[in-house]
């Protein structure tokens, strides 16, 4: 009824959404969803360089067996804040924080997500979460693992609290950003952009953020009870006072598997565009990739039990979680199926963000095989909290999301800042990380079989040649990483024009300036056709500026 | 008290003010479904200690007072009427005749939310008191069985988390209230008294689900 005056202000919006303000202010108090990411980019991407040293640290102290340079203490804290750093203020906000509140809302035709403010609050709780986080590290260090289990949690010195806390918070983040993306998706769209005409990675996103809103509350509760069983003994995970510590991991694990999908999930929809672009071709079983997200966003509540095989859980539950394992296989094993027919016969180009996705591919494919070992309850004996573990996880973890989340930076890149990369230098950091990823973790799933136990500080001088190769490979990837972030910075100095269109996707963000203005859309477009309807060879081609609504 | 009413444009990021009301009216029971596994992992811990230890359960339960639990109960249901009565006067709201009756519902409740914390202090306090703590400050002779620490440790978490909801509740209509004392919501414009209201059904809810399973059941 009130429509007519809505837009009058718009055109004062008209300039470039990284010229619309200067200074901190214009940034920390900003409502655009693209300010938003942009600053949970530049978080997240400090996060990663974190927790990365404190892999690298961890891998110098397992050249040799015995002291190197640290402590066994203080070795436990460095693994535990490397694995909280990276799970929780890293892969978690990487790709839906940073990537989907940049790019979800441009996909969708709308001028921001459905809540500007809570948006902001969101990135706001995770600025104070991820200071707590780090605070531990003075009060004391943890030295639990990411895992906190109990009864180990609640007896030790340091800052569990602290961390728990931390954690708690930025579990709110998580949350609030999830809520955010489920109405936008349902509420924002375009006039046209019917369901199945989001592109796949709104699709991955939309999985991502069910499981956010619903897993993460758990964990909250989870970590509550814990800060009660420190500081009142309140007695439900501690035998002595009447609790059980496996109910803990029941607790923990059935927000923490869900939580793999938070994680990998929003990869996956990254991948999903990427592949289809580079290979000029819509892509293979639209319907399938995006039915296997919710399918993967389901079946993934219902595993958790498969991380406690050997916690003295009954083996009839043992059997039924593994059953379910071997059935999440199957929706992630559709997306590699019908990423693989899409490049089949597709005019293939070999560009950075490609790059980094067949990497994805054959990474991942072997992360997600390796899980069917750990899932099958027989060789899950042998094979629990040895390297074959840790190997896995990163295969799937680092191998899958950070390589799409890297994938993603440099396909989104010129749209975020408007500006070019050298292709060089992207390519060849691609390929170093890859060869450095492999030398590093694919030893460790020889470690794994051969019994190295995880976490350990110390191990058989048997194993002396393997950690050190694998140590050498983690250099490999450092220096993947250092390329790769200098030529990325250097593309601000460089100051290469980006056109609106580098890639000729068809998605509604590459229709649109880059960088965009700060209202994204002069008029709001209106969808007509699929988010992969790439010109046939042969009718004339609408060329890379294609798609304005 | 006729002040009319203020109308108000919606955010200039929505296309209409109904996909405005309607998002954020999606947004409230997305946050509602957090509250309810929020408060599951309570339930958890409840159902466990239920089945491990039912006889101190039994014995423990039978320390709460069941007429202070009705009570309460009885004023969150009030409450929950009156809320629904000050969002229907929001809906009839034409040009300002329905602003009386609307404050007037939300004052009402927020009143008994305010008689419901009141009670509960008397209860916490008559606890303390007598050691009935959680964990290990637990110190009461009362019950024989073991473990008793346990159900009043879960009893504490469980209430004082509904609590902390009741005070935010509170809280968020509070500030409904001033803005409706100031005539900004009518029949095309009501969405926080709408999402202030599931909101605060959902406090209800779960206290109706908490009074039996602690004080009756156990
Ligand atoms: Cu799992």
């Amino acid at each position: 009824m009130n429509d007519h005056a809505a837009h009058a202000h718009d055109d004062a919006h008209d300039v470039p959404f990284l010229e619309d303000g200067k200074g901190w202010k214009s940034w920390l108090f900003t409502l655009d969803h693209k300010r938003i990411g942009v600053m949970y980019l530049w978080s997240v991407l400090i996060a990663f360089a974190a927790g990365g040293v404190f892999a690298l640290l961890l891998r110098l102290e397992l050249m040799a067996p015995g002291k190197q340079y640290i402590e066994a203490d203080t070795y436990n804290r460095f693994f535990t804040l490397h694995g909280a750093i990276m799970v929780f203020l890293f892969i978690i906000p990487a790709i839906p924080s940073a990537m989907g509140n940049f790019v979800l809302p441009l996909m969708l035709g709308a001028k921001d997500v459905a809540f500007p403010r809570l948006n902001l609050l969101s990135f706001w709780i995770y600025g104070i979460g991820s200071i707590m986080a780090l605070s531990s590290i003075v009060f004391g260090g943890v030295e639990t693992g990411w895992t906190f289990y109990t009864p180990y949690s609640t007896n030790t010195s340091g800052a569990v609290v602290m961390m728990t806390l931390s954690v708690f918070v930025l579990g709110f983040s998580s949350i609030l950003t999830g809520l955010n993306f489920i109405v936008t998706i349902h509420k924002m769209r375009a006039p046209g952009m019917s369901f199945f005409r989001m592109p796949l990675f709104v699709w991955a996103t939309y999985a991502t953020s069910i499981l956010q809103v619903m897993a993460t509350p758990v964990l909250g509760i989870t970590l509550l009870l814990l800060v009660a069983e420190r500081t009142l003994g309140i007695g439900i995970f501690d035998p002595a006072l009447g609790g059980d510590p496996v109910l803990y991991q029941h607790f923990f694990w059935f927000y923490s598997h869900p939580a793999v999908y938070i994680m990998i999930l929003p990869g996956m929809g990254v991948i999903s565009e990427i592949i289809t672009v580079f290979s000029r071709k819509t892509i293979f079983g639209y319907r399938a990739i995006a039915y296997s997200s919710l399918g993967i966003a389901i079946i993934s509540f219902l595993v958790w039990g498969h991380h406690m095989f050997l916690s003295g859980q009954s083996a009839y539950a043992g059997m039924v979680f593994s059953f379910l394992t071997f059935l999440v296989a199957i929706p992630s094993a559709i997306k590699v199926f019908n990423w693989t027919a899409t490049l089949y016969k597709g005019s293939i180009s070999f560009d950075a963000p490609m790059m980094w996705t067949l990497s994805f591919m054959v990474l991942f494919t072997i992360g997600g095989l390796t899980g069917l070992f750990l899932g099958a309850l027989g060789v899950d004996v042998h094979l629990h909290d040895t390297y074959f573990v840790v190997a896995h996880f990163h295969y799937v973890m680092m191998g899958g999301t950070v390589i799409a989340f890297y994938a993603g930076l440099h396909y989104w890149w010129p749209k975020m800042f408007g500006v070019m990369y050298r292709e060089g230098p992207a390519k060849f950091s691609a390929i170093i990380v890859f060869i450095g990823f492999n030398a590093t973790f694919f030893t460790q799933f020889v470690l794994g079989t051969r019994g190295m136990p995880r976490r350990y500080y110390n191990y058989l001088d048997q194993y002396q040649p393997l950690h050190q190769f694998s140590t050498f490979g983690s250099w490999i990837i450092g220096l993947g990483f250092i390329v790769m972030t200098v030529n990325l910075l250097a593309s601000f100095k460089q100051k290469v024009k980006a056109p609106a269109n580098p890639w000729g996707a068809r998605t509604l963000e590459w229709s649109i300036p880059s960088p965009p203005i700060t209202h994204n859309f002069h008029k709001t477009p209106v969808v007509t056709e699929g988010p992969y309807d790439f010109p046939v060879e042969g009718q004339a081609a609408s060329g890379a500026e294609g798609k304005h609504a | 008290m006729n002040i009319g009413i203020v109308r108000r444009q919606h955010a200039h990021h929505f296309a209409t003010a109904d996909q405005e009301f309607s998002a954020s009216k999606l947004g409230m029971w997305l946050f509602l479904v957090t509250e309810v596994l929020l408060f599951g992992g309570l339930f958890v811990g409840y159902a466990y200690g239920k089945s491990v230890y039912p006889e101190m359960w039994h014995e423990a339960s039978k320390h709460l007072d069941w007429k202070l639990g009705a009570l309460n109960t009885l004023f969150l249901i009030t409450s929950s009427f009156t809320m629904v009565m000050a969002v229907n006067a929001a809906q009839r709201n034409k040009a300002g005749e329905m602003n009386g009756k609307m404050v007037g519902y939300l004052i009402a409740t927020i009143a008994l939310a305010g008689c419901f914390l009141v009670v509960k202090y008397f209860e916490y306090s008559h606890k303390f008191h007598d050691g009935m703590l959680p964990g290990i400050y637990y110190t009461y002779s009362g019950v024989q069985n073991a473990n008793a620490h346990y159900f009043f440790g879960l009893y504490f978490l469980m209430t004082g988390l509904h609590g902390f909801h009741v005070v935010v509740g509170m809280i968020l209509l509070g500030w409904v209230l001033v803005r409706a004392t100031k005539g900004h919501f009518y029949s095309e414009y009501y969405t926080p008294v709408e999402v202030g209201g599931l909101y605060w059904h959902l406090v209800d809810l779960i206290w109706i689900y908490l009074f039996p399973l602690l004080y009756l059941v156990g």
